[in-house]
């Protein structure tokens, strides 16, 4: 049985395509008319609003609050000043990721972060020894993300009691949505100019409602995790359980992915004095890196039309964004032809419709994820397997000045 | 009257079938003789009243071997396991823990007690299934003996080693916790709500008469986490047509390959001459006439019944009169006219599809064994519900229903009066027990039938009524089972052989011992019949030819 969220009436009503996904328990629409295309656009011209309820919220409380954030995540987040916010990723012991969020420092003692799935258990048992307290909260905060190019002009014509125009990248302020108290945050998960509006349940309804209102004159459109799934790939942001596998649900070794493999070595940040958990399996594989890494992959475009018309059809790749594992090959070249083998594969992949370009987020083989490298992806056209150039590029695909600026 | 076969096997239940079944497809000439008018043992569905079939005994199925399955190939036999989903513990005050396999729904019903434990849960099983994983490789080995040491022992022991190396530390850690510990205090080392632990840890009492506080029940715990149903370790499911369809479908398998079944032909002793075996005799005075005689039977009746003591090592003798049976738990088979209506689920749900546990809190189970270590049953006894009738139309007629409840402590031995003297009074406690979570039960009842350990051991011929032939503790697991040294499915009687649950792995409708066993009969016929060999396959499906 799947829960409605706080925005589940507004939400419910607008979804005329009844396609919804399970979301941690919660009915979250795919998307609300039967394609998404419309929604996508929203994304990358207009304004789109998300639900984001289902998201795993925690907060951390209490004078070591700083200390135990600091222990758990792989970001140095001592220094983090009031106001800021960090993406980052945790990791078990062995160094290997757990799960990845923001963490939001709201006051000098306070934290909130946000994770995909349960993680209470962690934060608290980190916590020994510390003077800090964990609450689960995510059933008293209720969340939007509006985002898109508009979505700035739309709060700063609706928000009471801060100057959303002046809120920078990555940084939080506590506000007022009509009567709603709200905290908003200049995140998402989109790659674009957008903003994460975290309120309680009982605000929700007037703030859905309040932002459609305003919303309308700028192309807001409510929008599912389809045009999200595209997005985020062209924003080259991972998803748990598709790019990566967590530690605590893979059941074999191999499956477990460290910061360094996932593309996220950005993150590891080492502590001169008290070590993160993880941080001395994460030193030992600096010195000595792994052969897995995340690579952004475009595939050539000529290449796969030309597959696809061999047989008489167009190329059949657009639409939503597929999460199905796709080899990823490499040929050497050999006295005799040409040795081809597998070096990876293709987590998340997507037809980008404002890069026009087939791209995708992959694991492959550390000496074949320079950028430039060229390497073959599996393409299958009316059920027979062939392999189509490609080659390794940098992420994001997609990455506007306005998502900053 | 005599006959000749290759092999007798003793005893119809779905060990010596499965032993049957697989000595037959090898070409020999196999005999199962059941002393009952059915095969099954004590896997049996049977119409007591007219229109309500009870799976009169063992009533879910969860360990049956897939290899067993698919090389006797039992769907084509008949057998079909339908999903059992859900574990519904009702509590006195009108709550309740429901789990099913809704993963986010689980999630927030523990969370309501504790979002640790809700949290914790998902680790919980994981490990589990390391742990199912790791002794899922013990399940289809003939156990060697580290006290032996003989080449097959040295072979079994290495493989063994290798095996158990390539465990994480931690997960070889809490191996050896599973082993020793006991189920409360194992399921204590991850959760903090009452009603969780007390439900899971209701696995480890399954079958002995131990409480959850006592050692060694961690691992009967893990026994009924090894069940695998198509590839999912731990799915629990319901045999279509009760747990006969499962004997049926075996007895099936055998008779197709070529085994004759004789029912109501109980086997009075083996025959033994010179120290070795060659037949049986019947209670009607019947001989009939084998070079490999099988007994399915437990220990207590294959050595103690069945042989005459001088054809057995002292040895033998006292560790199987040491042996536990220990029977601790009686059934309770309704036939209902309507749905049972639960005070914390009101009225039709998933729920009925599912398993119910009457196990409010550790407290409580333990309570239950306190009344039987001094010889009562259980005034509130732990009762493991199900209602085969919401999974399978067939076991009721259309809007009625079966209800099957296994019930613990029920002590074989009672410390006043008799089990013939107590049937009812025991019965009417789990009527009352029920009636505290189901306040309608009791208009509902159609038809009861109360099974203490005296009627399953006066029926299926259990000593004591022990529904595993001996407990799943420790002691008497692996190269202990039934006795050391005896472990390995041979008796020192030649051609005498031991298959049934008494033997390694254990209980449960697993049929891993009766074929295992068979792979040693079919390994001795080779070695010593050379005369045979171009008769026995001991790999092809072979369907005899006469």
């Amino acid at each position: 049985m799947l829960l409605g969220t706080p925005f589940h009436p507004r939400t419910a009503a607008l979804c005329g395509s009844r396609r919804w996904r399970n979301w941690s328990g919660y009915a979250a629409a795919l998307s609300y008319e039967p394609g998404h295309e419309y929604e996508y656009y929203a994304v990358r011209s207009g304004a789109a609003l998300f639900d984001i309820s289902p998201l795993r919220k925690y907060e951390v409380t209490g004078p070591d609050a700083a200390a135990l954030v600091d222990r758990v995540v792989t970001r140095s987040t001592l220094d983090c000043p009031v106001g800021r916010v960090l993406y980052t990723p945790w990791c078990d012991e062995a160094g290997k990721l757990i799960d990845d969020g923001t963490v939001q420092r709201l006051s000098p003692d306070t934290f909130r972060i946000t994770a995909a799935d349960p993680c209470l258990r962690w934060f608290q048992d980190c916590a020994l020894g510390m003077d800090a307290t964990v609450r689960d909260i995510s059933l008293d905060l209720a969340a939007l993300a509006l985002q898109g190019p508009t979505s700035r002009d739309i709060l700063a014509r609706l928000v009471t009691g801060a100057d959303i125009a002046e809120l920078p990248y990555f940084a939080l302020t506590e506000c007022h949505i009509g009567a709603a108290p709200v905290t908003i945050t200049r995140t998402g998960y989109t790659g674009d100019l957008g903003y994460e509006i975290w309120l309680a349940p009982e605000h929700a309804l007037a703030a859905w409602d309040a932002l459609i209102e305003t919303g309308r004159g700028y192309g807001i459109a409510p929008t599912g995790l389809d045009a999200l799934d595209v997005a985020r790939i062209e924003a080259g942001l991972l998803l748990k359980e598709v790019d990566y596998v967590s530690s605590w649900t893979a059941l074999i070794e191999s499956r477990k992915s460290s910061p360094y493999e996932a593309g996220l070595g950005w993150t590891v940040q080492p502590r001169p004095s008290r070590d993160f958990v993880g941080q001395r399996a994460l030193k030992r594989e600096a010195a000595n890196p792994s052969q897995w890494a995340l690579a952004g992959v475009e595939a050539d475009w000529p290449g796969i039309e030309k597959r696809f018309a061999a047989v008489g059809l167009p190329p059949l790749v657009a639409g939503r964004a597929s999460r199905d594992a796709v080899p990823i090959y490499a040929g050497a070249a050999r006295k005799g032809g040409r040795a081809v083998r597998q070096i990876g594969y293709i987590t998340s992949a997507t037809f980008s419709p404002i890069l026009k370009k087939y791209i995708a987020l992959a694991t492959i083989r550390r000496d074949f994820a320079e950028p430039g490298s060229p390497i073959e992806v599996e393409l299958t056209v009316e059920f027979v397997r062939h392999r189509v150039p490609a080659r390794v590029v940098p992420t994001p695909f997609f990455d506007p000045a306005r998502k900053r600026g | 009257m005599t006959r000749k076969y290759d092999v007798i096997v003793i005893g119809g239940g779905h060990n010596g079938l499965v032993h049957a079944a697989y000595l037959a497809r090898a070409g020999l000439d196999v005999c199962v003789l059941e002393q009952r008018p059915l095969v099954g043992g004590a896997t049996v569905t049977e119409e007591i009243f007219p229109g309500f079939r009870y799976s009169v005994f063992s009533y879910v199925v969860s360990l049956m071997r897939p290899d067993i399955i698919r090389e006797l190939d039992l769907p084509r036999h008949g057998l079909a396991i339908l999903p059992l989903e859900s574990t519904l513990t009702p509590l006195p005050d009108g709550d309740r823990l429901y789990r099913d396999a809704d993963h986010h729904r689980t999630w927030r019903e523990i969370a309501r007690f504790s979002i640790r434990d809700a949290e914790a849960y998902n680790e919980y099983g994981r490990s589990l299934f390391y742990m199912a994983r790791a002794v899922k490789h013990l399940l289809g080995i003939a156990p060697p003996d580290p006290a032996r040491l003989g080449p097959r022992d040295i072979r079994g022991l290495l493989g063994l080693a290798r095996h158990f190396l390539d465990l994480e530390p931690d997960q070889l850690h809490m191996l050896v916790k599973l082993m020793t510990m006991s189920a409360a205090d194992f399921v204590d080392e991850w959760f903090e709500t009452d009603v969780l632990k007390a439900t899971l840890s209701a696995s480890g009492i399954i079958g002995t008469f131990l409480g959850p506080r006592s050692p060694g029940t961690a691992y009967v715990l893990l026994h009924h986490y090894m069940g695998e149903i198509d590839g999912h370790f731990r799915a629990w499911g319901f045999a279509k047509g009760g747990t006969g369809a499962v004997a049926n479908a075996i007895a099936s398998a055998a008779r197709e390959a070529g085994a004759e079944i004789r029912t109501d032909a109980p086997v009075a002793r083996a025959l033994v001459k010179n120290g070795r075996v060659n037949g049986v005799a019947l209670a009607n005075g019947d001989e009939l006439h084998a070079s490999v005689v099988s007994s399915s039977l437990d220990p207590h009746r294959t050595f103690l019944d069945l042989v005459d003591e001088d054809a057995l090592p002292d040895d033998l003798l006292s560790a199987v009169r040491a042996y536990r049976f220990r029977g601790s738990s009686g059934k309770v088979n309704l036939a209902l006219d309507a749905a049972p209506d639960f005070t914390c689920m009101p009225g039709h749900g998933p729920h009925l599809r599912g398993a119910v546990s009457i196990s409010p809190s550790i407290d409580y189970l333990e309570r239950a064994y306190d009344d039987a270590r001094y010889g009562d049953f259980s005034r509130e006894p732990y009762i493991d519900i199900v209602i085969p009738s919401a999974i399978d139309p067939a076991m009721a007629p259309p809007g009625k229903h079966v209800m099957s409840c296994f019930v613990q402590y029920a002590p074989y031995e009672l410390r006043e009066g008799t089990w013939d003297e107590k049937r009812e009074a025991f019965g009417d406690t789990v009527v009352d027990t029920l009636a505290r979570y189901i306040p309608n039960i009791r208009d509902i009842i159609l038809h009861r039938q109360v099974v203490t350990p005296l009627d399953i051991e006066r029926t299926t011929g259990l000593t004591q009524g022990n529904i595993f032939q001996g407990e799943l503790t420790p002691s008497q697991l692996f190269f202990l089972r039934p006795a050391a040294g005896y472990a390995g499915y041979r008796t020192p009687v030649r051609g005498y052989y031991q298959c049934g649950s008494g033997t390694h792995p254990g209980g449960g409708i697993m049929g891993a011992p009766g074929k295992l066993a068979a792979g040693r009969v079919l390994a001795d016929l080779q070695r010593g019949l050379g005369r045979r060999r171009g008769r026995i396959s001991t790999s092809g499906p072979g369907r005899r030819g006469r």
